[in-house]
Formats: structure tokens, sequence, C-alpha cells
């Protein structure tokens, strides 16, 4: 069984901050990261590989050159292939044009799995890996909390819901989006850092993947970002003071007095 | 539009380079450089304290040709996807017929919902809820959510009926198949939305959506497709108006064939002892890091249950293990707007106050009096929460005569 696992190189996000004077974000020295969705995607593509003992499983990314870091420390996970969708003409792209560009190369490259994190932490839209399916034309089960059973054209697995899961079977292929709860990625080990050195990463753009410019990247994009600004937040403000045991009978008598006990 | 950089005016001092979040300005021979990962967001615009970073208006590249424009023309009404769970139509549907009728009116057309899977009288409610027109497919191959179907049906009513635009909830289902729905139709779809607006002069909707973890805010647009589509975030916006002597159109809709490569084998829930549906709840006692471990939470527990509400936490405590993810409120949680929100041991990043702001009532207590959760509090407490959490539940204990 052959396994793509579609990853992301993210600033982290937890790091950012706002300044507060331009409104804008400050990224200096915030360290590019793997979304961490997508290494609970990596994890359980190599379970999955190693329970079979067979097949390989081959991380792709689309990027700038440097995002090839990220697919390095995949092949440090134990990933056997790593590939680099970069090309000019996919900067600036949606979620649509990044989809579709995604599912060019993975044609091309063939799986039966597709994993992918549910969604990237610096976007947030969790919209790239149902359209991806959609574009290769097989089915999708988006926020997968546990694989209970992996055959050959079939599996079953677990679906995230608003108040518990759905135990959902599909055919294969298929593309999975995975949440945290799903595994606890590994650590890369000393022989896959080794690996990471040597493996050499496949590269493909927009003439290896076959695409037509008008498809790809701010082109290819029906959406357009118009203009950012800062989240406003009510400043309210009302510190209590007085012994521990005074700002509680305050607080409780407030508290009575707008109704909200 | 394009954003170009006067390169005389410019003097290296890289204000800008930083402040781009695409990473789309570099700095090339001593001057800012706009490389192609632009998406013109604007940011850098007032960042340049020498005013060297401009927007020009240049033939428009994405220009489409009068027929294109009169193509879109055809587009006409708002849509809303009604979600359904056991048959039963979701909050979430009344907060979209909410917006959708406030956008309707405002390009004074028509609000229409799209219900699968459900019966009659459900349609009939999303009427009094606000809807002008529903398109109902009982077919019982839609009951259980499955992507395939969904699409299906979805993605075909547009296309006979073309409207302008598409709202769908933000939630596990929506997020799951309306991306497919618009990868199928080659329009654009904008997640999670906070905010919805008609642009006055264009007639475009303006789709406002968190970005960066919450940090930042973004408009989107959807110029040149239609329709325009967004999920939204449930609890963001305000319910319809309910009325029930309104009446509207209940179009049935047949469903031939409808075959799924997916099937749902079984939907187990899953709930904790103290009700986890943060949603509904009036109100939410949360806990962050401050709390310390489950035993933490015990005491956070005692208080919710003698004010009858849920328990809440930030990503921090969820991340330790001290309480499961159904329990996170924040960016990559849940939304709440409760009537009373206690907020205990938490310093209140802005991840975490994007997801429970709009709460009528914030008390917070925390150790530190620089926390930032004490900026939006209506109540604020610099105390240890383990000492002031027992004094208050004993205290309301009594208040309510328990």
């Amino acid at each position: 069984m052959d396994i793509i696992v579609c990853i992301k190189q993210v600033p982290d996000t937890a790091e950012i901050k706002i300044d507060p004077k331009t409104n804008t974000l400050m990224r200096e020295g915030v360290p590019s990261i793997i979304n961490p969705f997508d290494l609970n995607a990596v994890e359980e593509a190599l379970q999955i590989r190693d329970s079979l003992g067979d097949g390989k499983v081959t991380v792709l990314t689309m990027g700038p050159p440097q995002a090839e870091s990220a697919l390095r420390e995949a092949i440090s996970m134990g990933a056997d292939e790593a590939v680099l969708l970069s090309d000019r003409a996919f900067a600036g792209a949606d979620t649509w044009a990044t989809s579709y560009t995604l599912a060019r190369a993975i044609k091309q490259l063939g799986a039966d799995i597709v994993f992918c994190g549910k969604q990237a932490i610096d976007g947030d839209t969790a919209q790239v890996g149902p359209e991806t399916a959609e574009f290769l034309n097989i089915p999708h089960v988006a926020y997968v909390k546990k694989v209970e059973e992996v055959q050959k054209d079939s599996i079953r697995v677990q679906r995230l819901m608003d108040e518990g899961y759905d135990v959902v079977e599909s055919t294969v292929p298929v593309l999975l989006t995975v949440v945290k709860e799903l595994n606890v990625p590994r650590m890369p080990s000393l022989k896959g850092k080794m690996a990471a050195k040597k493996t050499e990463i496949k590269k493909m753009g927009m003439a290896e993947i076959g695409a037509d410019e008008n498809d790809l990247g701010m082109k290819g994009s029906p959406t357009q970002v118009r203009n950012i600004f800062a989240p406003q937040f009510k400043t309210e403000r009302r510190m209590l003071d007085g012994t521990p045991e005074e700002q509680v009978n305050f607080l409780v008598k407030e508290l009575k007095e707008s109704q909200c006990l | 539009m394009s954003i170009v950089v006067d390169k005389d005016k410019c003097n290296a001092c890289e204000t800008c380079v930083s402040s781009c979040p695409f990473d789309a300005i570099e700095m090339k021979d001593d001057k800012a450089f706009i490389n192609e990962y632009c998406n013109e967001c604007k940011a850098c615009l007032e960042v340049c304290p020498e005013g060297a970073i401009k927007e020009v208006k240049i033939p428009e590249p994405r220009a489409q040709s009068t027929e294109h424009r009169q193509k879109l023309q055809d587009y006409k009404g708002v849509w809303i996807f009604a979600e359904q769970r056991e048959k039963k139509v979701t909050a979430v549907s009344h907060e979209l017929l909410g917006i959708g009728r406030k956008l309707a009116d405002e390009l004074q057309t028509g609000l229409s919902a799209v219900l699968l899977g459900a019966d009659e009288s459900e349609a009939k409610e999303l009427v009094k809820w606000g809807a002008d027109k529903v398109y109902l497919c009982e077919d019982p191959a839609l009951e259980k959510f499955n992507d395939d179907t969904y699409t299906e049906v979805l993605s075909k009513l547009i296309k006979e009926h073309k409207p302008s635009i598409v709202l769908s909830g933000a939630t596990p289902i929506g997020r799951s198949f309306i991306p497919r729905v618009a990868a199928r139709l080659r329009t654009g779809l904008t997640a999670d939305c906070t905010s919805l607006e008609i642009d006055k002069e264009t007639k475009n909707l303006l789709q406002v959506r968190p970005a960066f973890g919450g940090n930042i805010m973004a408009t989107i647009l959807c110029p040149d497709h239609r329709p325009q589509m967004a999920t939204v975030r449930p609890r963001v916006m305000k319910k319809g108006e309910y009325d029930g002597s309104r009446t509207g159109d209940i179009i049935k809709v047949a469903a031939d064939g409808l075959t799924s490569r997916t099937k749902v084998l079984e939907s187990v829930k899953e709930v904790s002892e103290i009700s986890v549906n943060l949603h509904e709840a009036d109100i939410i006692v949360a806990g962050g890091r401050g709390v310390g471990g489950e035993k933490g939470f015990k005491l956070l527990e005692e208080l919710a249950q003698v004010l009858g509400g849920s328990v809440g936490a930030s990503r921090a405590a969820v991340d330790e293990k001290w309480i499961p993810y159904s329990h996170q409120v924040g960016q990559t949680g849940k939304t709440v707007n409760p009537k009373l929100y206690i907020a205990c041991g938490i310093s209140g990043a802005v991840q975490h106050l994007v997801g429970m702001q709009s709460s009528d009532v914030i008390v917070a207590i925390n150790k530190n009096p620089e926390a930032p959760i004490f900026s939006v509090a209506t109540y604020g407490i610099v105390g240890d929460l383990f000492e002031i959490i027992p004094m208050l539940t004993k205290q309301i204990k009594e208040a309510k005569g328990l």
C-alpha cells in the first residue's frame, strides 16, 4: 500500500505576536515548523506501512525552496521518499489552487491512501484536504481520530463530530485528514537523520505536473485577500481590591445584581 | 491592484519585512523588494515610516471579459445550508438564517435554505426562522452525513439555481463537505468566518476571518467566481427572528441513485459527566495552565456545578491532558458567548480571547496582575485560585440557598 502524506511548513503561530504600534505581525525570530497535525499524519502513515510490511510512505509539500527542510525532517521520522512542489507559478495560491496543484502531483505519483493534517495552524482553513480529494475524485474522511482497520480495498476509521464520533467505512483509495488525538508522533531516529541527509528530494514544478498556469497560484485562486487587521477586543478591565474574602463578597453581590446567578 | 516600493524613498529600515504575513518582502540591493508571494493584503502600507510602499492601480490582470461579468450577474439570491443531526435542524442553521436574512435584505434578494435528510416539519421551521424558500430532499440516504451524497445534492442544486452566496456552518460537517462543493464548482470558499458584509459599491461579499492562530483578521473576497461561499463560525452570528406566522415555499427535491463511497456504521455520543455542551451553556467556568492539574479542575467542576454551568479550558490545559479537547475554548476549540464566563488561571492569549470575548460578563482570576485576560475582564481578581474558588463556591451555594 503506497501512502502520500501532504505536509506544510508553517510559522509557529504560538510564537507570533502583534506589534501594538503598527497592528501587524511580528514574525522575526519565529521558527518554521512542520504543521503539528501533519506530524500525526506522518506518524499514522508510518504505522500503517510498518504493520502491513509493504509499500512506501512519500511526503509531499508545496512551498518555497526552503520547505525542503520540512521534508527532510519527515524523512528523519521514517518516511521513504519526499517530493517538493515548488514553482513561482504556485505562489499566492488559495485553497482551491493549492488543492488543485497537490492533486495534480498526487495523480502523477500514485497513492492508495493520502493523509493530511486536519488544518494548517497558519491558515486554519481545513479545506485543502477535502478539496484535494475532490480533484482526485476519491472519497475522504475529515477529522479522523482513529484508524481502526486497513484492508486492501477498504478502510474503517473514527471521525470526530461535535458530540462524539462516527465510525466510517470508506473504499480505498481514500484521503484522510487527521486530528492530534490520533497518535503521538515519533521523534526522528539517528538512522533517520542519516537518511534525511542522503535522500534525494524529488522536485516538481508546473511543467512536471502538467497544469495550466491559469489554474495555479494567485491567478488560479478564486479568493483574494482584501486587507488584514488586528482583532479588536473590548477593554473593560475592572480590578477588584481588598482581602480575598472582600473581593469574593463583592463579586457575588455584583453577580446577583446583574442576574448572572 | 499591485503593491510597489518607491525605491527613492526606501531607506532599508526593514520594518516592512517582518510585518508581512506572507514572507513576501525581502531586501534586495539594499531596498525592500516585493516577491511573488505577495497576497496584496496591504499590511505593509501603514508600516513604512517613509511612506515608500504604495498600492498602484494596474490594468486588472484578473479582470474578466464583459461576457464573464454578465454571467456573474445570473447568480442571484442567498442560500444557507441547514444542518440536521438525527433529523433535527441544529442551532447553527438558525444563526445562518439570521445573517443570511440580513445579507439578502441588503441585496434585495431572496433567502433560501437547503435541508437534506429531514422531514417537512423541520423545513417549515426554517421558514419561520427567516427562509423564503426551502429546498428539501427527504431521501433517507441523506439522514446520516456522508461527504459524497451531500456534495452531489448540494452541487447539483447550486448549478441549477445559481445562488450568488452560499453559507454553511463551520462545523465538522460543513467544514468537511463544503470544500468539495467549492472545488467542484470552481469557486472560492472562505473558512470559519466571524463577520460577513456586503461591499456597498461592488455588492461583493466581504468575508472576515481570523488567521495565524487568531493573531490577525483577514477580509477575503471572491470577486470573479460564483457563488461566493463561506463557512461561518458557530455562535458568532445572531439567530434570525422566529415568526410563527411566516410563510414560504417548500420545494421538494428528488435525489435518484445516490451512491456514497463512505458509509457511517455507527454514531457514538461522548459526553463527560459535567455537560460539555459549551455552545449552549449560560455559565462557563474555564481553567488554564494556572489550574495546575486534574485536581484543580475538580475545584472548577464544583463551582460549575453550583452555578449550573459547564467547564471550559484553554489550549494549555488541554495540551497538558488535564481535560479532554471537547472542553477547549478558543481559536482551535469552541467559540462561546455565555452570560457569565469565569476564567481561572488563564493568561489570556489572543487565541483564547477570540473564543470567549463576547461573553456578557467575564470574571478573571489570576495570580499575575499583568495577565492579558484582565484586559477583557468585567471583574478581575488578582489572587490564588485555590483560595478564591472554594470561597466563591461556598458563597454562591449560600446565596442560592443550596
